[in-house]
């Protein structure tokens, strides 16, 4: 049996981020774009933590400060969002074109 | 203490991790994004506890499962979500999408197979039960300045969404 390694976590925190940037690629909901961004923040995350296992704690003190930023990213973004939605009754991020010319 | 059934649990929460992503970028309702993410984020705490990061697995679940995602829930309920499902659900960038996925999917394997041996069985023993006291010292030390600076980044986005949210101001 194939003992678990550093390795087979950053595989998965890879594959997590990928599904993160096609979300945010291909989807018109702002919500499930801002959902998106999530994965790819728990991805990075999941790396640090990884690596906190071979270098010491510092990674587990960065992910946490990742989590605030985040934290801090969707209260704004859902903010905006609302904003948003409030003068344009719509919550698809192509019809967002107001800069657009 | 010595882990038990470390191989089962690892894909077990990692494929409730992965799934889960995939259910978040692919379901119509934006609700059922929203518990699939919780899913998704719930998997990684376990994820954090078997990689002896259980305060950090702690906040996840505090943090992020029990509080941005209620965020999340009631921004969804407060847009209207009938006539967004009605709508095509994915845009025109379907192809940059593939394109960047194949292309971060191969920069990642080919990092990760040229550079096996950097991480490969050097972890060093963390200890389980003062995991929280020892990240509490390393956050009131070291990175007291980040920390200050952080607690000044969340002040100014409670600030920024009053704003934002706010009919008028």
């Amino acid at each position: 049996m194939v003992p678990i390694t550093t390795l087979h976590y950053l595989v998965v925190a890879a594959a997590l981020f990928v599904l993160g940037v096609i979300g945010v690629l291909t989807r018109r909901n702002v919500v499930i774009v801002l959902m998106s961004i999530e994965l790819i923040l728990n991805a990075v995350n999941l790396n640090l933590v990884a690596f906190s296992r071979l270098y010491g704690l510092h990674g587990q003190i960065f992910a946490i400060f990742v989590i605030t930023d985040a934290a801090a990213e969707a209260a704004v973004g859902l903010g905006i969002l609302i904003a948003f939605f409030r003068n344009k009754e719509t919550v698809n991020v192509d019809e967002v074109d107001l800069l657009k010319w | 203490m010595q882990p038990v059934a470390t191989t089962f649990f690892f894909y077990f929460l990692a494929l409730v991790t992965v799934i889960s992503g995939v259910l978040v970028i692919t379901r119509r309702n934006p609700v059922h994004s929203a518990l699939a993410l919780i899913l998704a984020l719930l998997g990684q705490a376990g994820l954090y506890l078997m990689l002896y990061a259980p305060f950090v697995a702690g906040v996840q679940i505090i943090l992020y499962a029990g509080g941005i995602m209620v965020l999340f829930l009631f921004v969804i309920m407060l847009v209207s979500i009938e006539r967004a499902q009605k709508e095509e659900q994915f845009n025109n960038m379907w192809v940059v999408g593939v394109l960047a996925a194949l292309v971060l999917g191969g920069l990642f394997t080919g990092v990760y197979v040229k550079g096996r041996d950097l991480f490969a069985g050097r972890e060093i023993a963390l200890p389980e039960q003062s995991n929280t006291q020892q990240i509490a010292v390393l956050l009131y030390g070291n990175y007291m300045f980040a920390f200050e600076i952080a607690s000044l980044l969340l002040l100014v986005a409670i600030i920024g969404a009053v704003v934002m949210a706010k009919k008028r101001i």
